[in-house]
């Protein structure tokens, strides 16, 4: 997934800089420097390949192609691409990870209730 | 008209990663440990692997990645030493990695780790690594048995099974250079065995493995 195309979104982009708690009901896309904590619960939260994010982050899915540094907790998935680097603990359900990603910390793959296996993937 | 290309006709497609097994006895001896115990914990200090991760949480292990090497090559931990020389500053490299608590780990997978890293950092790594080890720990690396030039692979592996590993050419872009100039790490030393005994001579035990490939195994008991 790159920049979203469509549907609700809200778009940080790479002269951004933003400093204290993000939190919303939509799905986020960071390209940009957002230092502080993210929260989005039910909606997924992209770093784009310019983001740079130091914060602890919340979502339902994140997907990181740019840099960043805190924990991760993601309800559903995590996908780490090729440019992403990652610095801190990540939680969730599924984890995809491209060749050339740099991850730094422990993976935690927390089994949906009702599901077997937790499914990762290269 | 033509359905199908003939190969002769066949223009070529990007370069596809080539991928490699190899069966592991010392992987197939962590297998058994991992199967035995609960709970333990992991670090793997190759390039990250979604398979690693997969294996080793699918069997309800915690897991930890490090790329070292790829650690390693952060221009900013140059530094020169006495003789003017540029070396890597470990003082600097063990402050910014491997910071765990001592005792932490059940098992740690180098890979082939010392065979590429830089000499400055290869003892000063191997002893905080027998600090975040727990006593009767396991820990598995992978060295060339000869010197087989500049040129020699570095791969990523992937636990594919119980014994079973795929190897991925791993290849870096030197810092500050773009992705299409990615290479191969290079080979930095071939070790004997003494040198790995003396590597790991703070450690209870040591077994070596020798494969087909050229390839040493050595599986140390913290």
């Amino acid at each position: 997934m790159d920049a979203p195309q469509t549907g609700e979104f809200a778009h940080i982009g790479k002269s951004v800089v933003i400093k204290g708690e993000l939190s919303g009901s939509e799905d986020l896309y960071v390209d940009g420097n957002v230092e502080g904590n993210i929260e989005l619960r039910n909606h997924s939260l992209t770093v784009g390949p310019n983001g740079n994010v130091k914060a602890n982050v919340s979502a339902k899915a994140v997907v990181i192609q740019g840099k960043l540094d805190g924990t991760v907790i993601a309800s559903d998935r995590v996908e780490l691409r090729k440019s992403a680097v990652v610095t801190g603990d990540v939680t969730t359900q599924r984890i995809a990870i491209e060749e050339g990603a740099f991850l730094k910390g422990k993976v935690d793959i927390q089994k949906e209730a009702g599901k077997a296996a937790a499914p990762a993937s290269s | 008209m033509k359905f199908f290309r003939s190969s002769s006709n066949q223009t070529a497609g990007p370069a596809v990663p080539q991928k490699l097994t190899r069966r592991s006895s010392g992987m197939g001896e962590i297998s058994r440990l991992l199967n035995s115990q609960e709970a333990l914990c992991v670090l793997d200090m190759g390039s990250t692997s979604a398979n690693n991760i997969r294996f080793f949480t699918g069997k309800g292990h915690k897991n930890y990645s490090e790329d070292l090497l790829r650690s390693s090559l952060d221009p900013a931990l140059r530094i020169q030493d006495s003789e003017g020389k540029s070396v890597l500053d470990s003082k600097k490299f063990l402050d910014e990695n491997l910071v765990y608590a001592n005792a932490q780990f059940d098992v740690v997978l180098c890979w082939n780790l010392p065979d590429y890293m830089e000499e400055s950092l290869v003892k000063p790594t191997i002893d905080r690594l027998w600090s975040v080890m727990k006593p009767g720990g396991f820990l598995l690396a992978f060295f060339h048995t000869r010197d087989a030039g500049p040129d020699s692979t570095c791969y990523r592996y992937h636990v594919t099974g119980t014994d079973m590993l795929e190897m991925q050419e791993v290849k870096f872009a030197p810092p500050g250079r773009p992705a299409s100039e990615k290479q191969s790490p290079r080979l930095q030393r071939v070790f004997n065995n003494r040198h790995i005994e003396n590597l790991f001579r703070d450690f209870a035990s040591i077994k070596f493995f020798l494969a087909r490939d050229a390839i040493r195994e050595v599986l140390v008991v913290r």
